[in-house]
């Protein structure tokens, strides 16, 4: 690949430019849009996933504690 | 489920997409007839070709789903024709810049190419409009599958239809009569349609990937909410924020 690139031709940057680097752009942008939708997304159901985790181990903890104040009357 | 190998995948198309640009770039001849504005070849032509097979595989996976009920089929046709209508929209863009550039002219409505290609286009945009007002998800996917094989048939039809008109407008440039591409450009078009096919892919794995992470975490939700045996109701979703 290097030497290919060693050898390649220069860039002829006339008018032909502007439209080629303006095709090759719009493609860019679009997949950065894209991506940048996507990465909100994740970031959403990232939260999501906290708070449920975060509620999952809250009732986890709130049934050990049930059980424990239901030993401790058994007990008594 | 959907996540499976897709890092090495994205590792493959950011690989091919880099020898892609080298080679349009660096190794491909200049048109001897366009010039540098020839360039756009290399990314306008891998990305209506992507666009339009991916149009007939989302009909592919709706034949499936059809048949087999399985609504995972669904889920696969609907994300290639999202992936393809976004790709359109990318055709379309970059033809126009083209066409400004070869013919003067952002569009040229006497030309069946790009014409049919809009209808095709339009035809799906008018798929998320469709397919989102039924709200039964089992008739929606029902729905949706039948527009997309009808749909997915016409692409080749319109396609074939196209090559048989007489235009001496839009270039052919894989015909044979005048010779065809030489080999080095060629060899660049097939390594730009492998970069863009293999975006085409990862894109939608990625979309399918979230997708099913969402169903997911819907479905904990939906456990989670449920009140726990011999307990009171706690429902989640309001406190939650």
């Amino acid at each position: 690949m290097l030497s290919l690139l060693a050898g390649a031709p220069a860039l002829p940057l006339d008018e032909a430019g502007k439209y080629v680097a303006g095709a090759y752009v719009v493609f860019l942008v679009l997949i950065v849009v894209y991506v940048a939708i996507m990465a909100g997304k994740l970031q959403r159901m990232e939260r999501e996933l906290r708070e449920l985790a975060g509620f999952a181990e809250s009732r986890t903890n709130g049934a050990a504690a049930g059980s424990d104040r239901e030993e401790v009357s058994a007990d008594v | 489920m959907y996540g499976k190998g897709l890092r090495p995948l994205s590792i493959a198309t950011v690989v091919a997409i880099a020898a892609a640009l080298s080679l349009v770039f660096f190794y491909a001849p200049l048109d001897a007839d366009q010039g540098f504005i020839q360039k756009i070849f290399y990314l306008h032509v891998p990305l209506a070709i992507t666009a339009l097979i991916g149009f007939v595989v989302g009909g592919v996976f709706a034949i499936f789903h059809l048949r087999s009920g399985d609504r995972r089929w669904d889920a696969w046709s609907y994300v290639c024709i999202h992936m393809s209508v976004i790709f359109g929209v990318a055709v379309l863009i970059t033809g126009s810049i083209w066409a400004k550039a070869s013919w003067g002219h952002w569009w040229v409505w006497d030309e069946p190419t790009l014409v049919s290609f809009l209808i095709v286009f339009l035809m799906y945009a008018t798929y998320y409009p469709f397919r989102y007002a039924i709200e039964d998800p089992e008739r929606q996917a029902r729905y949706a599958s039948v527009f997309a094989v009808t749909a997915g048939a016409f692409v080749p039809l319109n396609f074939m239809a196209v090559r048989m008109a007489q235009s001496l407008v839009h270039p052919r440039t894989f015909g044979t009569a005048n010779g065809g591409l030489p080999g080095s450009m060629m060899l660049t078009f097939l390594v730009c349609l492998a970069a863009v096919a293999l975006l085409w892919l990862t894109l939608i794995k990625l979309e399918l990937t979230a997708k099913s992470t969402s169903g997911q975490l819907k479905r904990l939700r939906r456990a989670l909410d449920a009140p726990p045996r011999g307990a009171g109701s706690s429902r989640i979703a309001p406190e939650v924020s």
